[in-house]
């Protein structure tokens, strides 16, 4: 056919010297570990450092000298910086940079734990791993409602009055009835009201997303916080003592050391929260559903001219949206406490930052929100320990680490091309 | 339209063309009327009717998405799965499916490449093959050749080609009469909005431009050979980035001299963006030197450059040469409002901007209705011509003009192609940058060729357009240094590197009016 071969014109590689991310991360990582071995480990005491496989200080332990264990750790996070520096394959940076920064994290409890008041050298993990979950549950949820919605091209910033619309009609209706399960129904219901807002205004009328997110965040504490004070409190017992779901054990699965007691004896949500991070996951990148979301995200114009409905998938998506992150709302109100104003306290710009950090990918918003999860329940542990570290540091981590992932330190953070963008037949 | 039958579908910008054919695909929805396909009319909500009626469309902005694969893109919005409800999408069989159209049809393409990383060429093969993996029995191809070397144009000629011996009918949307006579079957011709008549492919390219734009024009651009001076803009060495740093522009060396046209042909993306917003300040050259008249420029401020006698007509009017909200008379004194006689202090000086509109507006035959109107308001060729008005104003040393007449009707081409060659006469310096060649090969007397951010060839206008063409594919003496391994570089003479001013060759008007027809 062709009568003449042409040189595919393509863009020039690009010369990137040789500062590669991968050395610029690995320089961090080295001064990381300089930093752990040297200080931690000069201020870590000889006490046996105790990580107990259960909720408290009994049982088997894995156990190490203070001093030593923060410089061991310090060294491995040096030699994973250096690895880096010295340049590895490409497949090996996340598997490396994730062994540097684990060792970089224990360095640090070594030295905690050793230099804890005496009688309190043990880190109980079970208890943390179980802590880290459920405080990562909301940000989960959170995060894939902002999954759904920003992989179709509709800004989602009404993440946390999703969740308390969620958390305040799953109390209200759960006392009402009596049932724990009207109470998720309502929650789904009230998180999908914030989110049909958002969708008419956004997707309807044009209204900047970022804005109206705004706007309905601010909308949802007033109402609660109206509703609560004039509604619940008049009559607690009556509004506001919602049935909570119990705890269920998974046969074969709670029998797993550490594991089994800290997360398959968990409640509803816990199940349900992983479970969904898996669905979406599929959805999104094997079925026909999936792909027309990420198209409509991408290139709505382009999928438009393929028959392809993209108002109605955003509709579809932003309410799906709303529903999720209102089930993960109830996670508070029907297992865990009664409602009280502005109880979701930001959780759902976190949950944003989880989104970002996992770069709009249901697998990765799930580790971004247990890596938040890890750093709150750290703070409480901390604090319980009379640690020197001030628990705001930590409080700050999901921040910090959001600023780093956007500014690229984790590759390039990429948003959905189409992200924010209404779309305007014609 | 017939079975197995191309028809061109010729019209000025903005005549309607792309309009009429959106309607045709279901994407806008007809005021009134009817379509008929096979005698039966038809009413198309959306794509989807379209698609089922055997109607495919290649838009002239690629509908791609830029991070699927060629298979992805192909399916989409007809997808192939299995699993039921749950809708899991049967990769395999629609990369067989892609496999199989595009060796039917002699189209190859990689099932598994990420769009972005396609060049443009193939990224329209992959819109066709996914209008044929329809089974589209009508193919509507919008501009196609607007993105494509003369070389791809020619590979695309052909597939057009073999689709028609398959029976497939094809709609070619153009308003480049060459490639009208060179494939169509039948050519119809729309100005305004409406059919103005047919034609058959044997009409010649004056009647043809004639009906398109409703008067006889010129087709040529009427100069006189230039009589070169000294070197006003001198660049040496010139490496910049692009946004995504990514080299552009990669080692370049040219000269404008007084009283020439020195025009950069190649196709875009090959850095010619790069280099023009690096001479005017706009963007940072990370090694080697500009001048100006003797004076190094490197790193000034675009209003320095700009005092300093340079006339800039950016290549995207709505983003960098106009603020559409602001009024004619506004616009036209945007480089020199601070100055006297139209700004004193912090005051502005309406009268006088006014005054100078006024005249601005009759020299340079800007049609609207009033001085004071939005600039967005008016038609894509007098926006054009305003900012031509406003360039040409000052005294200037150097103009540097981007795509001067993109989206520009045939009679202001005519005009501001006059207007940059009586600058040239008057003595300044100018440098053309043109993704239409002819429009390079009309005005400029010598043509620099860009390729991979570097000027693969100088050349006189008087070169053969297949030369330009093949130097703008890569293909040239240079070349080897290149590392492309080009089949067809050892053609002797494909291109020689011309130094001297084009006088010296005698290119003038007669040779470069013939290869400027097209560009109605």
């Amino acid at each position: 056919m062709s009568t003449m071969a042409v040189p595919d014109i393509a863009v020039a590689p690009v010369d990137e010297g040789f500062w590669t991310r991968s050395r610029k991360v690995g320089l961090t990582l080295l001064a990381l570990g300089l930093l752990s071995a040297v200080l931690f480990g000069a201020l870590a005491t000889d006490q046996q450092a105790r990580f107990t496989l259960s909720d408290d200080a009994a049982g088997a332990a894995l156990e190490i000298n203070g001093t030593i264990g923060a410089i061991l750790f310090g060294i491995i996070t040096i030699a994973a910086g250096a690895a880096l520096l010295a340049g590895v394959p490409k497949r090996w940076f996340l598997p490396v940079l994730g062994v540097g920064l684990v060792a970089f994290v224990l360095s640090f409890l070594c030295w905690q734990v050793s230099a804890a008041p005496t009688g309190q050298n043990f880190m109980p993990l079970v208890n943390i791993i179980r802590g880290t979950f459920i405080l990562a549950l909301p940000l989960i949820f959170g995060a894939l409602a902002g999954v759904l919605c920003e992989r179709s091209g509709v800004v989602n910033v009404a993440i946390e009055g999703q969740l308390l619309m969620g958390a305040f009609s799953g109390a209200l209706f759960g006392s009402i009835s009596g049932s724990v399960w009207v109470g998720l129904v309502a929650a789904a219901i009230g998180g999908a009201f914030i989110s049909l807002l958002l969708a008419v205004f956004a997707i309807r009328y044009l209204v900047d997303q970022v804005v109206m997110g705004i706007v309905l965040n601010l909308l949802a504490v007033g109402v609660t916080g109206f509703l609560y004070e004039r509604l619940m409190q008049t009559d607690a017992a009556k509004y506001n003592s919602a049935p909570r779901f119990s705890n269920w054990e998974i046969p074969l699965l709670k029998d797993i050391p550490v594991l089994g007691p800290a997360l398959f004896r968990g409640n509803i949500f816990l199940y349900l929260g992983l479970l969904l991070v898996l669905v979406i996951h599929i959805g999104l990148f094997r079925t026909r559903w999936g792909l027309r979301t990420r198209s409509v995200g991408e290139h709505p114009i382009a999928a438009d001219t393929l028959g392809v409905k993209v108002l109605r998938v955003r509709y579809r998506n932003v309410l799906l949206a709303g529903v999720v992150a209102g089930i993960g709302g109830a996670s508070y109100t029907l297992a865990l406490y009664s409602f009280t104003k502005n109880m979701i306290g930001g959780k759902g710009f976190i949950a944003l930052a989880a989104l970002i950090f996992g770069r709009w990918n249901p697998t990765g918003a799930l580790l971004a929100a247990l890596f938040f999860g890890f750093a709150d329940q750290l703070a409480t542990y901390l604090g319980a320990i009379n640690s020197v570290i001030p628990s705001q540091f930590l409080a700050m981590l999901p921040y910090l680490a959001t600023i780093l992932a956007v500014a690229g330190l984790v590759g390039r953070v990429r948003a959905p091309a189409a992200d924010g963008k209404p779309y305007i037949k014609g | 339209m017939e079975p197995g039958e191309i028809h061109a579908l010729l019209g000025e910008n903005g005549a309607g063309k792309s309009t009429l054919m959106n309607v045709l695909y279901g994407l806008y929805q007809p005021d009134e009327g009817e379509i008929l396909v096979d005698g039966k009319p038809l009413k198309l909500k959306g794509p989807s009717d379209a698609i089922g009626a055997g109607i495919g469309m290649v838009h002239q902005h690629f509908m791609l998405v830029p991070v699927f694969t060629v298979t992805e893109n192909i399916m989409l919005g007809a997808e192939q799965i299995r699993g039921g409800i749950a809708g899991f999408l049967d990769r395999r069989r629609a990369r067989r499916e892609v496999t199989e159209v595009s060796e039917r049809y002699n189209l190859r393409v990689d099932p598994d490449a990420v769009i972005e990383d396609l060049p443009v060429g193939i990224q329209q093969r992959v819109e066709i093959v996914k209008a044929l993996t329809r089974d589209v029995d009508l193919l509507i191809l919008d501009e196609p050749t607007a993105v494509l070397t003369p070389q791809e144009t020619e590979e695309l000629l052909t597939v057009m080609r073999s689709l028609k011996a398959a029976g497939k009918s094809i709609v070619f949307i153009t308003h480049k009469l060459g490639e009208v006579k060179a494939i169509a079957d039948r050519i119809t011709v729309i100005r305004r909005g409406k059919t103005v008549g047919t034609a058959s492919p044997e009409a010649s390219r004056d009647e043809l431009a004639a009906l398109m734009v409703g008067r006889n024009v010129r087709l040529t651009v009427d100069k006189t050979p230039a009589t070169p001076g000294e070197p006003v803009l001198e660049v040496a060495g010139l490496v910049v980035d692009d946004d995504r740093q990514i080299r552009a522009v990669d080692g370049v060396d040219l000269t404008v001299r007084a009283g020439e046209v020195l025009g950069v042909a190649g196709v875009q993306g090959n850095g010619q963006t790069e280099l023009i917003e690096a001479i005017m300040g706009l963007r940072p050259a990370l090694a080697g030197t500009i001048s100006l008249a003797g004076d190094r420029i490197n790193g000034w401020k675009p209003k320095r450059v700009l005092r300093a006698g340079v006339g800039y007509v950016p290549e995207d009017r709505s983003v960098d040469g106009l603020i559409k909200e602001f009024s004619v008379a506004e616009n036209l004194v945007l480089d020199i409002y601070d100055r006297p006689p139209f700004g004193a202090g912090l005051a502005l000086k309406p009268d006088a901007i006014a005054a100078s509109a006024k005249e601005r507006i009759e020299q340079f035959d800007v049609r609207t209705s009033s001085a004071d109107a939005a600039v967005g308001t008016l038609s894509g060729g007098n926006q054009q011509k305003v900012i031509v008005a406003r360039e040409l104003s000052r005294p200037l040393k150097l103009l540097i003009a981007a795509q001067p007449t993109r989206g520009v009707d045939v009679g202001s081409i005519e005009f501001i192609h006059s207007q940059v060659i009586r600058e040239r006469d008057i003595g300044t310096a100018v440098l053309v940058v043109s993704s239409e060649l002819d429009e390079v090969i009309g005005l400029a007397d010598r043509i620099a060729v860009m390729y991979r951010g570097r000027i693969i060839g100088i050349v006189g206008p008087d070169t053969p357009r297949e030369e330009i063409g093949l130097l703008m594919a890569g293909i040239g003496p240079d070349a080897a240094h290149d590392a492309i391994a080009a089949p067809a570089a050892d053609k002797p003479g494909a291109a020689t590197a011309v130094d001297k001013p084009a006088a010296a060759d005698g290119g003038p008007a007669s040779d470069a009016g013939s290869a400027s027809e097209d560009e109605a």
